[in-house]
């Protein structure tokens, strides 16, 4: 016990520098996205408008604090482009997480299958295309997608299809993509999950005379919903903010919050108005999260 | 008790399987075939052909910009690798801090925080600073991300470790950094590597957040690779594409090798 008491202190010192690293470079951040989401915009270097300058005097950063403004978020409130991209963001990401739940949960049930030692073998195939490159991995389907691409050859020559149907600039490439780019990270927490479950509870569940469809409803499912709380959320959040996949596959006439972000910042150089949604942005990630929470500490009291 | 012989397994488990795995490499294995196309039009078959890749190394700006991405990854997943360690240890062993769960927030948070928002805000964070952007504004932006990745393997590592041994180390004499270097950070080596590798791959993947917080003249290969790709498919960039891949399959042989070799004193193989 007095060991225990000896490891803290180092680990308290270890503490420090990660600590200091990730309040500089994560948290206060945001206090300056927040700060030039309630600025407007100028020509200038850099562009927005108030500056708060320390060495001005006290005078002067009154003077800047009153110069802050909601006019930001009133123009995201009253602009269509903004409310629709939002609202798409949404769309897309439940509907692709609904898509990568309902083809992980088979793959991720097979692997939790397999004999014991193929299992480690399974599970490094579904990590390594997450190691290569993401933007790999999205231009290798364009390479496929495009109109004299494989897919379209194949569809051909098995006389499915007449003509090349277009693929590139759908909302089904863009769905393709999703799915494609997160199916590991709804795979593993799923596969975490199901392979932890005892054995011995569906034999029980057998002997007691259920069928194999009931005992998979009755004890597989619950026992797997903290890995699909976990996949759904590590799948739903980042997609919802997602800008590379429907940037290159999707069309170009419904944009993702991300992409207006984007379009905001490095196409009309509107630093203000791309804080401002990225702090709408925020506000709608915060929601699954806080379900997500009070989800988990339902689970933690039932246990 | 679990194994049961593949025999067992549902024809439809295995099919799953089967097809969940080609869905995943069959998109790369194309491209990687493609690469070695000698025709100019990316769809015909000409023959197997290196030109693709010759052209690539006389494109002096994707190779420069292939540098500047090799040393933005080394460098960031040098500091994210200590800087991770350092927190899993922090959270690992001790026990109860201040600001813990703040801690692990912050740690937690990256690792699904939309790339549009950890690049604007850390640019916004430079600008304010006055820091010069280029090579390290985007190297401390990729720490910054990565480090939390290093954080989550090594963790899962510690935490999985039998305590006595260092105890032990400690009862003979060591101090408990003493004991930590000489006992610990041996075991958990192979993640270490593994954090590492994973930090470099994902530093050298990373487009969105480099877009951001880079300056001019300093674009990373994602970066070029991206600006050509939205031109429309060119098999310079199949052949590019394929050296990452190549490169990174390589990487991922040498450390699933690297932790074969080392699994023999540890208990069991890192996470990842």
């Amino acid at each position: 016990m007095s060991a225990r008491r000896i490891f803290t202190r180092p680990a308290r010192i270890a503490a420090v520098a990660p600590y200091l690293w990730m309040s500089l470079f994560f948290l206060v951040p945001f206090v300056f996205v927040l700060k030039i989401s309630l600025s407007q915009t100028a020509i200038a270097q850099p562009p927005y408008l108030p500056v708060f300058d320390l060495a001005s005097g006290w005078q002067a950063l009154v003077a800047a604090f009153s110069a802050l403004s909601f006019d930001n978020f009133r123009l995201l409130a009253s602009d269509q482009l903004y409310i629709q991209s939002g609202l798409r963001s949404l769309t897309v990401a439940i509907t692709a997480t609904a898509m990568l739940l309902l083809i992980g949960y088979p793959i991720a049930y097979a692997m939790a299958r397999l004999p014991r030692r193929w299992q480690p073998v399974a599970m490094m195939l579904v990590i390594v295309p997450f190691w290569t490159s993401f933007l790999i991995r999205v231009y290798a389907w364009i390479n496929i997608l495009q109109h004299d691409g494989l897919l379209n050859k194949i569809l051909l020559a098995l006389h499915i299809v007449s003509t090349p149907v277009v693929w590139l600039s759908t909302d089904t490439a863009m769905y393709l993509g999703l799915v494609y780019s997160y199916l590991p990270f709804m795979i593993l927490p799923l596969y975490a999950t199901l392979a932890k479950i005892d054995p011995a509870l569906l034999e029980a569940s057998a002997d007691l005379g259920s069928s194999p469809l009931q005992s998979f409803w009755l004890i597989t499912v619950p026992l797997s919903l903290p890995g699909v709380g976990a996949g759904v959320l590590l799948c739903f959040i980042p997609i919802v903010g997602e800008f590379v996949i429907p940037d290159l596959l999707a069309g170009s006439d419904a944009l993702m919050i991300g992409q207006t972000l984007w379009l905001e910042f490095f196409t009309n150089r509107d630093w203000p108005v791309a804080s401002a949604t990225a702090v709408l942005l925020l506000v709608i990630l915060l929601l699954p999260l806080l379900i997500y929470d009070r989800f988990q500490r339902r689970q933690m009291g039932r246990a | 008790m679990n194994a049961r012989p593949l025999a067992q397994m549902s024809r439809f488990n295995i099919a799953t399987l089967a097809m969940g795995l080609a869905f995943l490499y069959l998109p790369i294995v194309v491209l990687v075939i493609y690469s070695f196309n000698a025709s100019q039009l990316v769809t015909v078959w000409g023959g197997w052909s290196l030109r693709w890749y010759q052209s690539f190394f006389n494109d002096q700006a994707m190779l420069a910009a292939a540098a500047m991405s090799l040393r933005v990854a080394a460098v960031s997943a040098t500091l994210a690798t200590v800087l991770g360690t350092l927190a899993a240890v922090a959270l690992t062993r001790g026990e109860r801090f201040k600001g813990r769960t703040l801690f692990s927030g912050m740690l937690y948070a990256p690792l699904v925080m939309p790339e549009v928002i950890t690049g604007l805000s850390l640019l916004l964070l430079f600008v304010a600073l006055g820091a010069e952007r280029g090579f390290w504004t985007v190297t401390i932006a990729h720490t910054t991300l990565t480090m939390c990745f290093v954080t989550v393997i090594v963790q899962s590592r510690l935490g999985g470790l039998d305590r006595s041994l260092e105890e032990a180390a400690m009862d003979l004499g060591c101090n408990p950094v003493r004991a930590f270097v000489a006992v610990t950070l041996p075991l958990i080596a192979p993640a270490i590597a593994a954090g590492w590798m994973l930090a470099f791959t994902l530093s050298l993947d990373d487009l969105v957040i480099a877009s951001f917080t880079t300056g001019p003249g300093s674009a990373t290969l994602p970066i070029r690779i991206y600006s050509e790709v939205r031109l429309g498919v060119k098999p310079e960039i199949n052949a590019i594409c394929s050296l990452i891949v190549g490169s990174i399959a390589i990487l991922i042989v040498a450390a699933s090798l690297a932790s074969k070799l080392s699994s023999g004193r540890g208990q069991n193989a890192a996470p990842m």
